[in-house]
């Protein structure tokens, strides 16, 4: 489009702003939603992965080795490498770039539900053992319910993450938000480029404070922050595991 | 929500739009680095800079051109890796360099946005005036351009080429509607994409996919799974020659002409050392930019002076 200002910032008010930017199957409107349902589709399979096995994990307590080093090697995967890698293995199509979002998405999924498991105090476990709860009865009315909001907080972490890098996808053949960032590149284009950028922060922001709500009102009343922990030992615990969350909770 | 929670809500976005106009501040910054130390020595004693691009083709051909130029016992020297276009024009500008390998449509674009000329000769026809008026200080002019070309170009397989008796784009235009192009996403505005073929041959092809590697691997994959049947990639990528890609001819110039050719300043360079570039550009071809291309940008990766100097032996140049 055609700028009447050489300052960027003038620039990208103007692409934000500019009519044709907001409709047709390129335009912002569009873009945020291909951004939001690649972002959910990621997150569905993450969580399809990441569950069961840090529910298991924590649980039991067997694998903690494997998974607290397969978490670390997860994370330092490049994701546009991967996206990359993926193409490159299994062609075109939707899937393979998701595949490299979905790496980025369980590390914090994983090690949320593991932690989250894990926080719970052990007392209460024993306590409802001794009522005579079976194993999966401790797991789902004991320890999810007391871990969520760990479990929730590495949720929150990964749905940021993804929001936030999904634009990668753009490079291949996928759409959403990066789109504008490979575009204003290619065409030199700074008012497309930092527009597109702002938008992706906006989009992501929005999306953090959604989950934030949710994690708020998932949670029940008897664990929300405000409540005088019955047990400062109990509580301690829990600080230690969100700041080993990157402080997310 | 608490008013504490708003206040923090509206400082986490504040941080993030900084950190975002942060990065793509550094990104802008990033590529310039300007080649503006004067030059040691004028041009007065038959001693000239040459310079080059960002890229390993645009370093190679400097380093042909050096080559030549201390074969025919000029005192040449290098400047190579100078950056885009703007970068290295203006270093041609201000005389810190006095020679640089370019591609004649881009450049005419670059000095005139408003050009219209599409074919070689017209390209090279137009661009010393072009030339002239966007420096009026300096006398600038090109030399002799090569036939060798580097540029877009709609590229298939062998079998598809085959399937649908596909020679040229006119060929192509006839069974559009069943093919689908891979490109940069940018290929769906720019006036030789997606329009330009619509205006020029009337071709909307069935499908579009977007591949924004450069023409790259994950291009040339597309292609050979027949995930997409027709793709943009440069005329020197060496992936054409290693699968006998067929690249289909262009009648209408829609991409138009990008003849190697040197830039250079007329008052610098001599008339022997442009004997010796024109020399140069008569022999070199757009395979011999796929074979060199291949050396340095393969596995191989070979240093560009060396292969440079194994082509000029070869055309028996090197003196």
């Amino acid at each position: 489009m055609d700028y009447t200002s050489d300052n960027l910032f003038a620039q990208m008010g103007q692409w934000l702003v500019a009519p044709e930017n907001w409709s047709g199957e390129r335009g912002i409107p569009m873009r945020i939603l291909e951004h939001l349902g690649y972002t959910g589709l990621t997150m569905l399979i993450a969580l399809a992965v990441a569950v069961p096995i840090g529910l298991y994990v924590g649980h039991t307590g067997k694998g903690r080795v494997v998974i607290v080093s397969g978490i670390g090697i997860l994370r330092a995967l490049p994701t546009l490498g991967m996206v990359f890698l993926f193409v490159l293995l299994a062609g075109l199509g939707l899937l393979p770039p998701i595949w490299a979002l979905v790496l980025l998405a369980v590390p914090p999924v994983l090690s949320g539900v593991y932690a989250g498991i894990a926080s719970v105090n052990r007392d209460t476990v024993d306590a409802a053992r001794a009522m005579g709860m079976s194993e999966a009865q401790i797991l789902f009315r004991v320890e999810v319910p007391n871990g969520l909001p760990v479990i929730l907080g590495g949720v929150r972490a990964a749905v940021l993450q993804v929001v936030a890098t999904v634009a990668v996808v753009a490079y291949i053949n996928l759409g959403g938000l990066g789109v504008f960032l490979v575009e204003g590149t290619q065409l030199r284009d700074y008012g497309r480029l930092f527009g597109g950028a702002v938008v992706i922060g906006v989009v992501a922001i929005a999306v953090d404070l959604l989950m934030a709500l949710v994690q708020k009102f998932a949670v029940s009343p008897g664990l929300r922050a405000g409540r005088a922990p019955v047990r400062t030992q109990d509580s301690g615990r829990q600080k230690a595991v969100a700041s080993a969350q990157g402080g997310t909770t | 929500m608490t008013n504490l929670s708003v206040h923090r809500a509206g400082r986490r976005a504040l941080t993030g739009l900084a950190l975002t106009g942060l990065l793509a501040l550094t990104a802008c910054g990033a590529n310039s680095d300007p080649a503006a130390e004067p030059k040691e020595t004028s041009g007065g004693g038959g001693s000239v800079v040459i310079g080059s691009a960002d890229f390993p083709e645009s370093q190679i051909i400097a380093e042909i051109y050096a080559g030549a130029l201390k074969a025919e016992g000029i005192d040449a020297s290098t400047k190579l890796n100078i950056g885009s276009r703007e970068i290295y024009y203006s270093a041609v500008e201000e005389g810190s360099v006095d020679i640089v390998p370019d591609y004649s449509g881009n450049l005419l674009l670059f000095v005139d946005p408003e050009a219209a000329a599409a074919s070689p000769e017209d390209i090279a026809e137009a661009l010393p005036d072009a030339l002239k008026a966007k420096s009026a200080d300096v006398n600038l002019g090109i030399l002799e351009p090569s036939e060798a070309e580097n540029k877009d170009a709609m590229v298939v397989t062998p079998a598809t080429a085959e399937e649908y008796g596909l020679k040229s784009i006119t060929d192509m235009a006839e069974v559009c509607g069943e093919l689908t192009i891979g490109a940069p996403s940018t290929f769906q505005e720019r006036s030789y994409g997606l329009p330009g073929l619509k205006e020029k041959y009337g071709c909307e092809p069935g499908g579009f996919e977007s591949i924004n590697d450069g023409g790259g691997a994950v291009t040339l994959e597309a292609l050979l799974n027949d995930d997409v049947q027709v793709v943009d990639i440069y005329t020197t990528t060496p992936s054409i020659e290693d699968n006998d890609l067929v690249v289909l001819e262009d009648p209408e110039n829609l991409f138009i002409a990008q003849q190697v050719l040197p830039l250079v300043n007329l008052d610098t360079v001599n008339e022997d050392a442009q004997d010796v570039l024109n020399e140069v550009s008569s022999q070199l071809t757009t395979e011999d930019l796929i074979d060199l291309n291949r050396q340095v940008s393969g596995d191989e990766k070979r240093n560009p002076a060396d292969a440079a100097a194994d082509w000029l032996e070869e055309k028996g140049l090197a003196g």
